[in-house]
């Protein structure tokens, strides 16, 4: 998990006499990062929120209480919430395969988990209407049973899949091989089945890491737009998510609309970032409580250590 | 269930998660990849190098790896500063500015391609000061760099970050000891182990701003041959129906998308050669 | 005088790591900085070599006060703890680097190096990298780096800590044969005391932060300075005595402890080498069994239990153990010969010299 120790090397930076730079140099550096930080973070995330309340509170929330806005809400919460369990799935059952097991084709399988990372969005959406559209592969198959899978929630679905297959694994991999095998062999000495290992052992020890590839995965989920773009077809009301709910505001000159809906997601965004920042907090104070022993004072001694009768 | 391949067969569940993992991986991901590529290889290489270098799709390329590559050095240049700003110094907002160095990642690419466009709009808050200026940020190739250098930040910070916390101080000493200034030290012990790290943050940050669709569309204005990223052309051959010309252009960007992952992996690897 | 401290002290926020140290390193003299963890050594190490500020108190070099020149200006040579090599440069490159920075010509340079390589027994190795490099080949790349440029001083923080056992023995004969050779000041710290006591020149000794005492290491194990000394440098029998009849008691041993009244406490201490035993169970004042014996090689380290339960450490050569006809469970009389007091209730960590004897020892102490 990115971040585990920053929390422990704060401290370290303190004073090394000799071997650091100059104060001019240091507070130069620190200023343009700064200055480098705020406009290309800071100003975009204020911007998102006046835009949006530019005509006003009221008109804010009319955008949002819009009924094609609330289905676009309800789609994207619906899309999240079914891609994120398989993609968790998956990655524990990945994690768990090249964490524990040495096997050749290790390093091209771990390549692979990573493909979707490199592909392009639109790219990807593309796959789906070459396999499951009308002209598709599979589309004449579909087409006799009636199955809608592309410009239709499905389609959504395994677009999503697709772009947010990696998160959960990547965040997996390094956690469970940092964690070594030897916790779950001490675990089947004792009696503990495979499925007790992974439950009791295993599980709780990568708890934070899941809980964080969760979180991007849902970021993603959420937030995904060229793929998603492609596949939906852009029937409003019915295969609109808030991303393309924006592109459709934004198309028909209504800024405002398009920004409100767009603070929703920013403020998804924000949650993460705070959520992600908790984690690594838990995970480095659980760390240093593991490193620390108990130590006790003796106070039965007087200044010489000789024992108060 | 064991597999003779597997060398440390003491835990069980081998045989069923790496078979699920498979599976898994090859409905989702690798067979879509080969329904795009047999579908492309349906067409004749005639048809489908016509299709693939149409010069709307070369001038397309053209933007696409040319503000992808200003983004991936504006990127790590100053990716390494903040990476170096976050990991040396103790200062007010250190935090916050550590946990917003993933904004770009938590945020989806269309908020993105919406704010930045409406900020660098003549009547945005940066745009009323820079378009007066002739920096104009929307609607323009800068804008398309500009907002791929906004998605691309993460990764050399991220990848760097680790590499920096981990980097042993005493060396820098050592060098201090041996009469180097600080400059020196810098350039000559401190780079050449943080090189590698920049470059795949580098690559990453390249890999993305390549494929990237949702930020660029609404700040690029989609000019035919003087806005138009590649993937967006794919998007509006599909709207005319165009199937083939649409699955030519993606097939190259797939096939650029694989030489980058594959270079990614040997730069990872030459990186580790004096760490092992 | 080549380096002299006069009250450093050095503080980390609310931690005082040094606390008013003081002392003088003649020139060529090598001396060992011994101590517990957290005692302070290194940082009085790193605060010669000018990586830490003294919060208070000078260093001087050569007579002259360095607090405020750099460290790249002191002209020290630095081994660290874990070699800190370059990882991504060879061998030749690590060690030209100091002289690169001081403007060598080439082929001074050339000359230098290899004139290193043949000291440090590295002769063929000058294009591997570090990571190619075992561990004692990359500690005496270390140590050549450091003295390329030819500095005036050599400071060695743990050089031996993070090798195996047999390499360290090589390692410390091989640099004490280095110093005599180069006769440079060389200043080392290190947590164990048999290699200080081996190797070292004098030995300053640390805890807490504090300087408890700075001799050659017969001073040291002979006379030590104070309680914290005695128990730290060598094996030391600890007991707690309480007067009783004007005698200092415990169990069945007791100690003359002339003009302490009865009930008072005191702690004294005494070396393995001054219990002298016989199997002649007539010949002296206590009896015990031997519990336990730990083969030393030359040495034989003899438990003895008391019937009270008390354990005393007694040491033998084997000639002597053979003779007396002893082994695990022999019955045996024994007494005790030197005695040192180590503290009394009222006086804290009294630097106390005095030994009670009753005959002075007849066979070398030190082996």
């Amino acid at each position: 998990m990115p971040g585990v120790t920053k929390t422990l090397r704060a401290g370290r930076s303190a004073s090394r006499r000799g071997t650091e730079e100059r104060p001019l140099t240091k507070w130069l550096l620190i200023s343009t990062a700064l200055v480098f930080t705020a406009v290309f973070l800071l100003l975009p995330l204020a911007n998102v929120f006046a835009q949006a309340l530019s005509n006003g509170f009221a008109y804010y929330w009319r955008s949002l209480s819009n009924p094609d806005s609330l289905s676009a809400i309800r789609l994207t919460l619906f899309v999240a919430a079914v891609s994120i369990p398989f993609n968790v799935v998956f990655g524990l059952a990945a994690a768990w395969a090249v964490a524990k097991f040495e096997f050749r084709g290790k390093s091209l399988l771990v390549t692979l988990i990573d493909l979707p990372f490199s592909v392009s969005p639109v790219v990807a959406g593309l796959m789906f209407v070459v396999l499951f559209g009308l002209q598709g592969f599979l589309g004449p198959w579909l087409d006799a049973r009636d199955i809608q899978i592309v410009f239709a929630v499905p389609g959504i679905i395994l677009a999503t899949v697709f772009i947010t297959f990696p998160f959960v694994a990547r965040e997996l991999i390094p956690l469970m091989q940092a964690g070594g095998s030897e916790q779950e062999q001490a675990a089947m000495t004792l009696g503990a089945s495979g499925w007790q290992t992974f439950w009791r052992v295993t599980l709780p020890s990568v708890k934070w890491g899941l809980l964080y590839g969760v979180i991007l995965c849902n970021a993603r989920a959420m937030g995904e737009f060229g793929a998603v773009s492609v596949v939906s077809g852009h029937i409003t009301g019915l295969t609109d998510t808030m991303p393309l709910r924006v592109e459709k505001l934004y198309n028909e000159y209504n800024a405002a609309a398009a920004f409100a809906v767009a603070s929703l997601l920013a403020v998804l965004a924000l949650i993460t970032l705070l959520v992600k920042t908790i984690l690594e907090w838990r995970q480095a104070r659980d760390f240093i409580r593991a490193q620390a022993g108990g130590k006790t004072v003796d106070s039965d001694c007087n200044a010489n250590g000789f024992n108060n009768p | 269930m064991r597999m003779a391949t597997a060398k440390h067969s003491s835990l069980p569940g081998f045989g069923l998660t790496l078979g699920f993992t498979l599976f898994y991986l090859s409905a989702i991901v690798l067979i879509p990849i080969a329904a795009l590529v047999l579908r492309a290889l349906q067409m004749t290489w005639q048809e489908f190098w016509t299709l693939a270098t149409t010069a709307r799709a070369i001038s397309a390329y053209r933007l696409t790896f040319g503000a992808s590559l200003a983004a991936a050095i504006a990127n790590a240049v100053f990716g390494t500063l903040l990476a170096w700003v976050l990991v040396r110094y103790e200062f007010p907002g250190r935090r916050i500015i550590d946990a917003m160095v993933d904004f770009p990642f938590a945020l989806p690419t269309a908020v993105a391609g919406l704010t930045l466009s409406s900020l660098f709009a003549a009547n945005g808050w940066l745009g009323q000061w820079l378009v007066p200026l002739g920096i104009k940020g929307a609607f323009t190739p800068l804008g398309v760099a500009i907002a791929l250098t906004f998605v691309g930040l993460p990764f050399v910070v991220r990848t760097l970050q680790p590499v920096l916390q981990d980097f042993e101080q005493e060396v820098e000493e050592a060098a201090a000891t041996l009469g180097a200034g600080r400059l020196r030290t810098f350039l000559t012990v401190v780079t050449p182990s943080l090189l590698p790290a920049v470059l795949t943050g580098f690559s990453l940050a390249f890999a993305r701003a390549v494929g990237e669709y949702g930020s660029v569309v609404f700040i690029s204005g989609n000019m035919p041959f003087r806005t138009e990223i590649a993937p967006y052309l794919v998007v509006m051959r599909l709207e005319e129906y165009d199937y083939q010309g649409a699955i030519a252009l993606a097939v190259v960007l797939l096939a650029f998308s694989f030489v980058l992952l594959a270079l990614i992996n040997a730069v990872e690897q030459w990186a580790s050669r004096f760490h092992r | 005088m080549s380096i002299e401290l006069r009250n450093v002290s050095k503080q980390f926020g609310s931690v005082a790591a040094v606390s008013n140290v003081s002392f003088r390193v003649p020139d060529g003299e090598l001396l060992a900085l011994l101590g517990p963890s957290g005692g302070g050594k290194t940082t009085v190490l790193r605060m010669i070599a000018g990586l830490e500020m003294p919060t208070s108190g000078d260093v001087l070099i050569r007579g002259i006060r360095v607090n405020d020149v750099s460290v790249q200006r002191r002209n020290i040579g630095f081994v660290f703890q874990n070699y800190a090599l370059f990882k991504t440069m060879n061998v030749y490159n690590n060690i030209a680097f100091g002289l690169k920075i001081k403007k060598w010509k080439r082929g001074e340079t050339r000359d230098r190096i290899h004139e290193l390589l043949q000291l440090f027994d590295l002769a063929g190795l000058e294009k591997r990298y570090p990571h190619q490099l075992s561990g004692g080949q990359r500690q005496r790349v270390a140590i050549a780096r450091a003295l390329a440029p030819r500095p005036s001083v050599l400071l060695l923080d743990e050089p031996f800590g993070a090798v195996d056992a047999k390499i360290r023995q090589e390692l410390r004969e091989w640099l004490v044969t280095l110093h005599r050779d180069l006769n440079m000041t060389t200043i080392f710290v290190t947590h164990d005391q048999e290699e200080a006591l081996e190797v070292a020149n004098r030995i300053v000794i640390f805890s807490r932060g504090r300087l408890e005492q700075i001799g050659t290491p017969r001073e040291v194990y002979e006379q030590p300075a104070n309680e914290f000394v005695a128990r730290f440098i060598g094996v030391m029998n600890v007991l707690e005595l309480t007067v009783k009849n004007g005698t200092g008691r415990i169990e069945e041993l007791e100690f003359p402890t002339a003009g302490l009244a009865d009930g008072q406490k005191l702690r004294i201490g005494f070396r393995p080498y001054a219990v002298q035993i016989s199997s002649d169970l007539t010949q002296h004042k206590y009896r015990a069994i031997v519990r336990h014996t730990f083969f030393l090689g030359v040495l034989l380290r003899v438990e003895l239990e008391l019937p009270s339960g008390l354990v005393v450490r007694a040491r033998m050569t084997k000639e002597e153990y053979a003779i007396n006809g002893l082994s695990d469970g022999s019955e045996v009389s024994f007494q005790i010969r030197q005695f040192r007091v180590l503290a009394t209730e009222d006086a804290p960590l009294a630097a106390e010299k005095d030994l009670s004897f009753t005959r002075p020892p007849t066979y070398a102490e030190n082996i």
